[in-house]
C-alpha cells in the first residue's frame, strides 16, 4: 500500500509555494516517513524553521510548528527544547538561513550539543529573494549578486557542523532519497545535536543561470557527484575530484548533551538542598 | 510580613520576575544589566527553571519566546547594543502575540557609550524600535521596591494580553540598593495565560470574534498549530495583500491602546495646587521628586507626574494637566525624547521646558529647581 | 534635604568600597530600620581606577539618590581624594589613609587622618580588610549607625571563616576613631 502522506498534511494548505523541479517536496516526503517510521507522537514534535524556501516547510505539516525570523530558528529551538527537554525539536533551514545571517547561531547550537535535529536544504542559492549567492554557492557560479561569476568562497556545512561540536553529521541527497529516509531517522534518534545536509536542486534561479539545461540535469549532477562515504574514502586522491562523500560523516556517541547536563545540574542542587533539610 | 532585604535595583527585577512565576531566562552578559542573568543563574537551576547564556542578544530574544511558546513564563535583560540587537525578534513575539518580558537597564550613548552611566534615550526605541505597526507596552519603575512590583505586574500584563512588556529603568535605579518588602506568595495577584477550552479541531489560534485578546494554547499540549512571523489568518496560516492584515494590527494596537484604563500607571506627587509640573520617570523622577519639595519649601507650587507606564503613553493625564499648569518641566536623561510627547499631548496649552543632560550624572534636583523658578 | 547624611565610600577598584557601602546601608536599614540608599560609580576596570560607593540615611523616604552635599568622605588614595572630595560640605569631614594620603585639598572640612590600611595590615595582619576597618571608624565619626548593627551588618555580608578576622577589623577601626575623638576632647 502507498504510503498515506496526507495524514501528516494539514488539510487545504497545499499547493506548496515551491517552483516546478524543486527538490524539496522529496525532502518534505522523506520527513513525513520518517515521523512514520520512529513512530513519534506528533503532539511531541516542534518543527521550527527560518525564512527561505526550506522555512516554509513546517506550515504545511500536523505538528506543533513555528516559522521564525531569519536565521534564527535554532534560537527558538534552543528555547522550546531548554523549556520541555522531553520533547523532539527538529528545524528546518537553507544554507543561506542555516549559515551566513544564522551562522553564529548554528555553530553554538553544535558546540552546545542540545538534542536538536537540524536539516540544512543546501540549493546553494537564495532562491526566495531570486538568486543571489550564499555561503555555498561555487566559485565562479553565476548569482544575480555575482553577475560575473562568484569570487567568495564557500562553506562545507558538515566539516563546519563537525569542527563546531556537533556530535551527528550526515549529508544527504533529494536524488538519493531512500537513503536520505535513513539518514534523517539516524539523525533524530542520535542523542545530541544532529545536523543533515541534504543537497537540493533550485532550477528557478540557480540551475538555469548555471549550465543546467533542466531540473533533471541536477539531480543527475548529484547522482554523479555524490558517492557513500565509503566508497569515496577507499578512492585513490587523483580521483575524487569534483566528488564528495554522502551518508554518516561523523558521529560520536556518549558526549554530554546539554539538556541533560543542564538538568542534571538541575536534581543535584534538589539532592543537595534535601540533604540539608534532612540535617536539620 | 514578607521578606526583608537590602536589595539591588537588578536583583529586585529578578526577584520580582521569581515571584510572578517566570522559570526561565534567556540573555547574553551587558552592562549595567549583567546582575539580572546572573541572580537568575544562580537561582533558577534551584527551582528547575531554565537558564540559557546564548550566543548574542538575538539568540536570548529568540529563545525567550521559543520558552514561553513551550509554556514558560520568560525573560531576558539587557542594556544599550543589546537592546537594538533584540528588537527584530521583539516584533515577531509583538506579531505572533507570545508573552514574555525584557529588562533594558538603560545606559548613555549611541553605539558603546557609556555602559557604566545611567541614560533615559533608548525611550523612543521603547516605543518604535522594531519595524512596523505594533502594540508596546513599557513600564518605568524607578524605586528598588517598584521594581519588584513592577516586574510582577509586567509578567502580568503580558500573560493577560499576550504581548512582549519592556521594563526600562537606567543604571542609576538598576545598581542602586534599598531596602525591599518580598510579599509572601498570593499578596501580589499572578496572572497566567487564557489557555483555549474547546477542543483542538476547532481552534484558532488567532480568532478575534470573542475578544481582542484569543486564548493562547502552549505547544505540545494537543493544539498542534502554526506560529508565524508572516501576517496571518484567525488559523495562523500567512495571508498576503488582505484586507485582514489591516484589520488585526489595527486590533494588535487596540488591545494595547484600548485597555490603558488597565495598563497605564502613575504617581502624582503634589500636583493638585501645582502651577508648576514636572513629568519625570526613573532616577529623573527621584530628582523631580526630591525638587518638588524643595520648591514647596520655598512657597513654589510645583508638582510632580511621574509615569510608571510610559507605553502606552498617559496621554489624557498629560492633556488634563497642561489644562491646569503654567508649565510643565521634562527633565530626562537624554537630549529630548519623552519631552516631545508631553509636548503632542499639551497642545500648547501650557510651556514646555526640557532639562537634558548625557554626561554619565543624573540631572540634580538643584538643576530642576532651577527651572521651576525660571518658568514659575 | 535636613534628616539627611551623606556618605562617600572612594578609593581605587578592588579595595572593597561598594561592599563597604553595601555594609553601612545594610546596618542602617535592615538593622538600625533607617531609610537608607547604596548606590555607586566605577569605571570599566574591575580593579584599580578611582571607585567609588554612596550611602544616603535619613529618617525618611530617599528620592535624589546621589551624594551632592557630603557629610563624610573616605578617601584610600591620593587620586580618588583629589577626584571626589570637591562635594563635601562645609563642616563635613574628610577621613583619608594617613599613610597614602598625605596631601589633603583645602575646604572648609575637617580633616581626619586615620592609619587605616597600615591598621589592617600590621595589626590584623590582612590588608584586604582595610575596608571593614574604615566602616568601624565611620560607625565612630558618624553616629549614623550602631555599632551593633555595623557588626550584624559585617557578619552576613563577609565569606565564612572570616568572621572572627572581620569583627576584629571592625573594632579596630571603631577604636581608631574614638581614640583620635578622645585625644582632641584631651
Amino acid at each position: 500500500m502507498a504510503f498515506n502522506y496526507d495524514q501528516y498534511i494539514r488539510g487545504g494548505k497545499l499547493p506548496h509555494i515551491w517552483c516546478p523541479g524543486c527538490t524539496y517536496g522529496i525532502v518534505f516526503k522523506s520527513l513525513l516517513r520518517v515521523v512514520d517510521t520512529l513512530k513519534l507522537n506528533r503532539d511531541d514534535i516542534a518543527l521550527v524553521s527560518g525564512i527561505g524556501c526550506a522555512s516554509r516547510l513546517p506550515g504545511y505539516v500536523d505538528f506543533n510548528t513555528l516559522h521564525t525570523t531569519h536565521g534564527r530558528a535554532l534560537g527558538f529551538a534552543t528555547g522550546i527544547k531548554m523549556a520541555k527537554p522531553d520533547k523532539h525539536v527538529l528545524v528546518v533551514s537553507g544554507d543561506g538561513d542555516a549559515t551566513a545571517i544564522g551562522g553564529n547561531h548554528f555553530i553554538h547550537a553544535c558546540r552546545r550539543n542540545i538534542d536538536i535535529t537540524v536539516l540544512v536544504f543546501n540549493n546553494y542559492i537564495y532562491g526566495m529573494t531570486g538568486g543571489q549567492y550564499s555561503p555555498t554557492t561555487p566559485l565562479g557560479h553565476m548569482a544575480t549578486t555575482m553577475p560575473y561569476g562568484n569570487i567568495d568562497p564557500s562553506f562545507n556545512i558538515p566539516e563546519l557542523a563537525k569542527g563546531a561540536g556537533a556530535s551527528f553529521v550526515a549529508r544527504g541527497t533529494a536524488y538519493h532519497a531512500a537513503g536520505l529516509d535513513r539518514l534523517i531517522v539516524e539523525a533524530i534518534q542520535h542523542k545530541g545535536l544532529s545536523v543533515v545536509e541534504i543537497i537540493n536542486a533550485c532550477p528557478t534561479t540557480h540551475g538555469r543561470r548555471n549550465k543546467f539545461k533542466s531540473p533533471t540535469d541536477q539531480l543527475l549532477w548529484m547522482k554523479d557527484t555524490f558517492l557513500p562515504a565509503v566508497a569515496f574514502e577507499k578512492l585513490p586522491p587523483e580521483k575524487t575530484a569534483g566528488k564528495l562523500p554522502m551518508g554518516v560523516l561523523y558521529k560520536k556517541e556518549g558526549l554530554p548533551e546539554y539538556c541533560e547536563t543542564y538538568y542534571g545540574l538541575v536534581e543535584r542542587l534538589k539532592k543537595q538542598k534535601e540533604g540539608r533539610a534532612q540535617e536539620r | 510580613m514578607g521578606k526583608i532585604k537590602l536589595l539591588q535595583g537588578n536583583e529586585a527585577c529578578a526577584e520580582g520576575a521569581l515571584y510572578a512565576g517566570c522559570t526561565f531566562f534567556g540573555g547574553y552578559p551587558i552592562t549595567p544589566s549583567t546582575e539580572v542573568a546572573e541572580f537568575m543563574a544562580r537561582r533558577l537551576p534551584q527551582i528547575g527553571g531554565a537558564f540559557l547564556q546564548m550566543e548574542d542578544e538575538i539568540a536570548a530574544m529568540a529563545a525567550v519566546i521559543g520558552g514561553s511558546l513551550a509554556g514558560s513564563k520568560a525573560l531576558t535583560a539587557t542594556s544599550g547594543p543589546g537592546f537594538s540587537l533584540k528588537q527584530e525578534n521583539m516584533g515577531f513575539a509583538m506579531l505572533t502575540e507570545i508573552p514574555c518580558v525584557i529588562v533594558n537597564v538603560m545606559r548613555g550613548g549611541p553605539s558603546t557609550g557609556v555602559p557604566t552611566g545611567p541614560g533615559q534615550s533608548d525611550i523612543m526605541q521603547c516605543k518604535w524600535g522594531t519595524h512596523g505597526d505594533h502594540p508596546v507596552i513599557c513600564l518605568t519603575p524607578a524605586y528598588v521596591q517598584e521594581i519588584f512590583t513592577e516586574t510582577v505586574r509586567a509578567f502580568n500584563l503580558s500573560e493577560k494580553y499576550r504581548t512582549p512588556v519592556i521594563i526600562a529603568f537606567d543604571e542609576i535605579v538598576g545598581h542602586m540598593r534599598e531596602r525591599i518588602e518580598i510579599p509572601d506568595p498570593g499578596v501580589l495577584p499572578v496572572v497566567n495565560r487564557t489557555k483555549p477550552t474547546c477542543p483542538p479541531s476547532e481552534y484558532l489560534p488567532y480568532d478575534d470574534s470573542k475578544g481582542d485578546v484569543p486564548p493562547m494554547a502552549n505547544f505540545f499540549e494537543g493544539y498542534r498549530y502554526h506560529v508565524t512571523g508572516l501576517n496571518h489568518g484567525t488559523d495562523g496560516f500567512p495571508v498576503n495583500a488582505s484586507p485582514r492584515i489591516h484589520t488585526d494590527e489595527l486590533r494588535l494596537i487596540r488591545k494595547v491602546e484600548g485597555n490603558k484604563k488597565d495598563i497605564v500607571k502613575f504617581e502624582e506627587y503634589q500636583l493638585a495646587d501645582a502651577e508648576v509640573a514636572i513629568f519625570a520617570y526613573g532616577v529623573s523622577g527621584r530628582s523631580a521628586k526630591t525638587a518638588v519639595e524643595a520648591a514647596r519649601k520655598e512657597g513654589i507650587k510645583a508638582g510632580l507626574f511621574r509615569p510608571l507606564t510610559i507605553w502606552p503613553f498617559p496621554e489624557e493625564q498629560v492633556a488634563a494637566l497642561s489644562k491646569r499648569v503654567k508649565a510643565i518641566i521634562v527633565p530626562e536623561l537624554s537630549l529630548g525624547q519623552i519631552i516631545f510627547e508631553v509636548d503632542r499631548c499639551s497642545k500648547g496649552r501650557c510651556g514646555i521646558e526640557g532639562i537634558y543632560r548625557v554626561d554619565g550624572d543624573p540631572i540634580t534636583p538643584a538643576q530642576i529647581l532651577a527651572k521651576v523658578k525660571e518658568v514659575k | 534635604m535636613s534628616g539627611r547624611y551623606e556618605i562617600r565610600f572612594s578609593g581605587s577598584g578592588g579595595q572593597g568600597l561598594i561592599l563597604a557601602g553595601v555594609i553601612f546601608a545594610e546596618a542602617a536599614t535592615i538593622f538600625d530600620k533607617k531609610t537608607a540608599v547604596q548606590s555607586q560609580s566605577y569605571g570599566p576596570e574591575a580593579r584599580g581606577g578611582a571607585s567609588k560607593s554612596e550611602v544616603i540615611i535619613s529618617d525618611t523616604a530617599i528620592d535624589f539618590p546621589k551624594a551632592t552635599e557630603i557629610d563624610l568622605m573616605l578617601a584610600l588614595t591620593p587620586e580618588a581624594c583629589m577626584k571626589y572630595y570637591k562635594d563635601i560640605k562645609p563642616n563635613g569631614i574628610l577621613l583619608v589613609d594617613e599613610d597614602f594620603v598625605k596631601e589633603t585639598p583645602e575646604g572648609t572640612f575637617k580633616v581626619v587622618r586615620l592609619p587605616i590600611i597600615r591598621t589592617a595590615s600590621e595589626e590584623i595582619g590582612k590588608a584586604f580588610v582595610a575596608n571593614i576597618v574604615a566602616i568601624g571608624a565611620i560607625a565612630a565619626l558618624t553616629g549614623q549607625v550602631t555599632i551593633e548593627s555595623v557588626e550584624k551588618a559585617v557578619l552576613s555580608r563577609v565569606p565564612k571563616g572570616t568572621e572572627e578576622l572581620n569583627k576584629k577589623a571592625l573594632m579596630a577601626g571603631y577604636a581608631l576613631a574614638k581614640n583620635t575623638e578622645k585625644e582632641k576632647a584631651r
